[in-house]
């Protein structure tokens, strides 16, 4: 087992988290967007394990299961919604959403 | 094992730079699939074998895969990529950037100031992790499921809804071709008898209100006629 500073663990968290976010508010293209929600997520379920692992509980990989199951459902869910957007826009382009038609 | 962690961690990082950097959506599928690939060595590293394995089944083996299945049925191609390079442009990275970097430090600053402590010293083993989910996490696991569920049932009513659409346009385009012809006689026959009837009984009764429903449809279209006729 690797013995490494606990913050160590978390500051890689935080950077993977922070990555998915300039990732969230950069790109434009509806894919790259969920790409991003999903190294979000994924980097909160490092942070889990890595905290899981501090006390050396099962919590924390509990957890991450349970971040898992959301994500999936999330990624299901929106990529259906990707879909969608494609055909009624014709384009994956998100801000091509900020246009309401009655 | 603890230079594993270290190298783990700046491929991960790496390959995540490159998911968001990317151009075309392939490759930083492919990115992404290196840097989840290189978090759950990280995973395995810290003693958590099972989310290590969970890591490469579920987000590379299922989640990444769907996405390449989006990609392809989206037929995403170079014009995606030229527009992707026109709208986005290089300007658009400093503030987000500059944003995150400062968290970032704000964030190393907060945790190195807390007390000092070595993770990873013992595995959790999966056994534990499977009498924690079924024990105090019981419930959690059915809220788990019942969001799958729903998951499902979303996912499917998205993906089907335009189909149902074309379905139902169709449909009612063929309602609408079919009433004069087929709709016509067989309504014809039944709408006959009543009015025969009403005919004869109109004059010494009052008359029913079906029968003014009847009327009313035939004589909207005449006083709308008689309009038109009038107006020029």
């Amino acid at each position: 087992m690797a013995h490494v500073p606990f913050e160590y663990g978390l500051f890689l968290a935080a950077a993977l988290f922070l990555i998915g976010l300039v990732g969230v508010l950069v790109r434009r293209n509806l894919i790259f967007v969920l790409a991003s929600i999903e190294i979000m997520l994924n980097a909160a379920g490092l942070a889990f394990v890595v905290a899981g692992s501090r006390w050396g509980r099962a919590d924390g990989q509990v957890m991450f299961i349970f971040i898992l199951a959301m994500a999936a459902s999330e990624v299901a869910v929106g990529l259906a919604l990707a879909l969608l957007f494609r055909r009624m826009f014709g384009s994956l382009d998100i801000d091509e959403a900020s246009r309401m038609r009655g | 094992m603890t230079v594993v962690f270290y190298i783990a961690g700046v491929v991960a990082v790496i390959a995540t730079l490159l998911v968001i950097t990317r151009r075309n959506t392939i490759h930083a599928l492919l990115y992404l699939i290196v840097s989840l690939f290189a978090v759950a060595v990280v995973f395995y590293t810290l003693g958590a074998p099972f989310v290590a394995a969970l890591e490469v089944i579920v987000y590379a083996g299922a989640i990444v895969v769907l996405f390449l299945f989006t990609v392809m049925l989206l037929n995403i191609g170079r014009e995606s990529e030229a527009e992707e390079r026109r709208r986005v442009r290089p300007v658009a990275w400093i503030g987000p950037s500059i944003l995150a970097a400062v968290l970032l430090v704000e964030l190393a600053v907060a945790v190195a100031s807390g007390a000092t402590a070595q993770v990873g010293a013992r595995a959790v083993e999966p056994r534990e992790v499977g009498v924690a989910l079924y024990g105090p996490y019981a419930i959690g696991v059915e809220l788990a499921s019942t969001l799958l569920l729903a998951a499902l049932i979303g996912a499917r009513h998205l993906g089907q809804r335009q189909h149902e659409h074309d379905i139902g346009e169709l449909a009612g385009a063929g309602v609408a071709a079919a009433g004069p012809q087929g709709g016509g006689p067989d309504a014809g026959g039944p709408a006959g008898g009543p009015a025969d009837e009403a005919g004869e009984k109109a004059p010494a009764e009052e008359p029913e209100p079906a029968l003014v429903g009847d009327e009313e449809p035939e004589a909207a279209p005449r006083t709308t006629r008689f309009w038109r006729k009038d107006e020029p």
